[in-house]
């Protein structure tokens, strides 16, 4: 076990080199100066001749690579180019609250997702396995942007049950501690900042959860399907045991192993929607930082930001695949 | 989805005969094949079908409602944009632009990630290894983040975005392709076609490749799904085809600031974006019935 986590680990280190390569080089395959691409047209010519000294932009790439995986060694981020912050300070104070966003998406949509699966494939051809397949398409095709909108719509602005955005309510007093807001509320004992901070949460998580929903629902229909046709389902049947013991205790824990894998996929689905259900909601987190720097042209911010979010991804699915060689203690011998 | 469970034809009868009486009786291809070959049509008889000039705008015709609502009427059935634009006439050109953008995107990933995952299924070694890690590299970004970083660099424009989309799709083709041609590979007719000296191109695209196109076709229908979903997510962010370009994201973005005074703007250019794309996931989910039971789910 201890051998399969470690070269895992190993097989990390080629793909963080390379993702930081790939960001490396962005800024330099982009047609144009550097220096001017990132201090904009207007710049004057003693502030190009910084920045690229800065950059040592008139050194050999190599060199320059060097020193960017050096200040990146560092945690060195670099600054934002418009409000001129350290870009690590600020990815620190926004990554929670896409975490949070992320986690409670995840946790609708497995919690909802698995569910259906279960019910619609103990139930096969009923309605209800019809309805929720049908429903799981949908919600496979569907453009979350407009699905955030049409919530918006009808949640908050026509029947006014929800707010239409941020984090909390102006007024609202939280001592922030984790920068998890449901999180803080809890430890201390908020119970009105509590209500507030779910009550933000749940149309932007159900409208980041609908695509991993459907996939989840998915999966662990056509998993748990395969599982209830083999025959130790039959002898557990045979035996008199419940229907309910053997959906559950027998066949959910084998059908459960891919579905696993499909959940620990889905934090790509979420990094990535993140961007635009924050964008739509003005939830305060990475993702909308990044729209932001796209629209103001913030290159360091966008390099910071992208190399932050895929080592983040990087490590989720080291930590899935981990997970799921303890589940499914076949894969380690491999 | 649903497995065709109706009895086996004969068996003389030529596979591809078989896979496509398969598919015919696949009650979910069938249905999607209609709503793609829906959305084709519209595409190309667009300056026949749509009533309006879609780029046209009229100024008293701002923000009229559809034609069942109280206040609409016959000529803009749908309504009309903030500029007075047929709502309408601009989601039936959207459509040129969505299937254009699935089109040239998946074709390039098709063509690239074919070409990589032959390549380095057939010659294995080094060049494998690394064709493969660069694939893990850019599977090491999450969905869509890659496409929206790689469009930030080059410039918003339709154009950039279906190059950062088709990069993005590489990735699926070349691992579909590798793990299919190294299953061939072991096989007797590769043998055989070694021993009479075939050149390696002559075995990889013309024995070898062959074969694999099962899940290839599958995924490439399901990518045009996503492809779709991708490019108009890029359009809403503003990064994709630029106004007054018809494109259904766009669409929505515009018609953000007016969600209260005239949802109907947003409404349809959506249920657009989830018709098309459901259609190439219903025919995905049909053919992948049909064609390769191995990755029915």
């Amino acid at each position: 076990m201890l051998a399969y986590i470690l070269r895992r680990i190993l097989i990390l280190i080629p793909t963080l080199l390379g993702v930081s390569v790939i960001v490396f080089l962005m800024l330099h395959i982009t047609p144009g100066d550097p220096a001017e691409l990132l201090l904009g047209e207007r710049a004057t010519e003693e502030a190009l001749l910084q920045m690229r000294e800065h950059l040592g932009l008139n050194r050999p790439l190599h060199e320059q690579y060097g020193m960017f995986m050096q200040r990146l060694m560092r945690g060195d981020l670099g600054e934002t180019i418009w409000t001129r912050q350290k870009v690590w300070v600020e990815v620190k104070q926004r990554f929670p609250a896409t975490m949070e966003l992320s986690i409670v998406a995840l946790l609708i949509s497995c919690s909802l997702g698995i569910t259906f699966g279960i019910v619609s494939a103990t139930r096969q051809y009923s309605l209800f396995d019809y309805l929720s397949m049908v429903g799981a398409l949908a919600g496979v095709s569907m453009p979350i942007f407009w699905l955030g909108l049409v919530f918006m719509l009808i949640f908050s602005l026509n029947l006014g049950w929800l707010p239409l955005s941020g984090r909390l309510s102006v007024g609202i007093n939280l001592e922030v501690i984790t920068n998890f807001y449901v999180l803080d509320a809890l430890l201390t004992r908020n119970w009105p900042a509590l209500r507030d901070a779910l009550w933000h949460i749940i149309m932007p998580a159900a409208t980041l959860s609908t695509i991993p929903m459907a996939i989840v629902a998915r999966m662990t229909r056509s998993a748990m399907l395969d599982v209830l046709r083999q025959d130790y389902i039959k002898t557990a049947k045979a035996k008199g045991l419940s229907r309910f013991t053997v959906t559950y205790k027998h066949a959910l824990r084998n059908a459960l192993i891919p579905v696993i894998t499909t959940i620990g996929l889905q934090f790509g689905v979420l990094l990535g929607g993140a961007i635009l259900t924050e964008t739509i909601f003005a939830w305060p987190g990475v993702g909308k930082w990044m729209y932001d720097a796209v629209m103001q042209r913030d290159y360091m911010v966008i390099q910071g930001g992208v190399l932050f979010i895929a080592a983040i991804f990087v490590v989720i699915n080291l930590c899935v695949d981990v997970l799921y060689a303890v589940i499914n203690p076949r894969i380690s011998v491999r | 989805m649903t497995s065709a469970t109706a009895p086996r034809g004969p068996q003389d009868r030529h596979p591809l005969l078989e896979q496509m009486s398969q598919l015919w009786r696949n009650k979910t291809a069938v249905i999607g094949l209609v709503i793609i070959t829906f959305f084709i049509l519209t595409a190309l008889l667009a300056p026949l079908l749509s009533p309006h000039n879609p780029v046209e705008t009229s100024l008293y015709d701002q923000l009229k409602p559809p034609v069942w609502h109280a206040k609409g009427t016959w000529k803009n059935i749908l309504g009309t944009d903030e500029l007075g634009r047929d709502t309408l006439s601009r989601i039936i050109f959207g459509s040129r632009v969505s299937l254009t953008v699935a089109l040239v995107s998946v074709g390039l990933a098709f063509l690239v990630g074919t070409f990589l995952g032959c390549v380095s299924g057939y010659f294995k070694g080094i060049l494998d290894s690394l064709v493969m890690r660069v694939m893990d590299m850019i599977l090491a970004f999450p969905y869509l983040l890659l496409a929206i970083v790689v469009v930030a660099y080059l410039g918003p424009s339709l154009q950039n975005a279906m190059i950062a989309i088709g990069i993005t799709y590489v990735p699926r083709f070349a691992r579909i392709v590798r793990g299919s041609v190294l299953e061939e590979c072991g096989k007797d007719y590769v043998m055989a076609a070694r021993a009479i000296g075939a050149r390696d191109a002559r075995i990889i695209f013309l024995a070898i490749l062959p074969n694999c196109l099962g899940p290839l076709i599958v995924q490439t229908t399901l990518s045009m799904a996503s492809a779709i979903l991708d490019a108009a997510a890029l359009s809403f962010l503003g990064l994709g085809a630029q106004p007054p370009t018809p494109e259904w994201g766009g669409m929505i973005a515009r018609s953000r600031a007016l969600i209260l005074r005239a949802p109907w703007v947003m409404t349809f250019p959506g249920l657009a974006i989830l018709a098309a794309v459901l259609g190439f996931n219903l025919l995905g989910d049909g053919l992948r019935d049909a064609l390769d039971p191995r990755l029915r789910d």
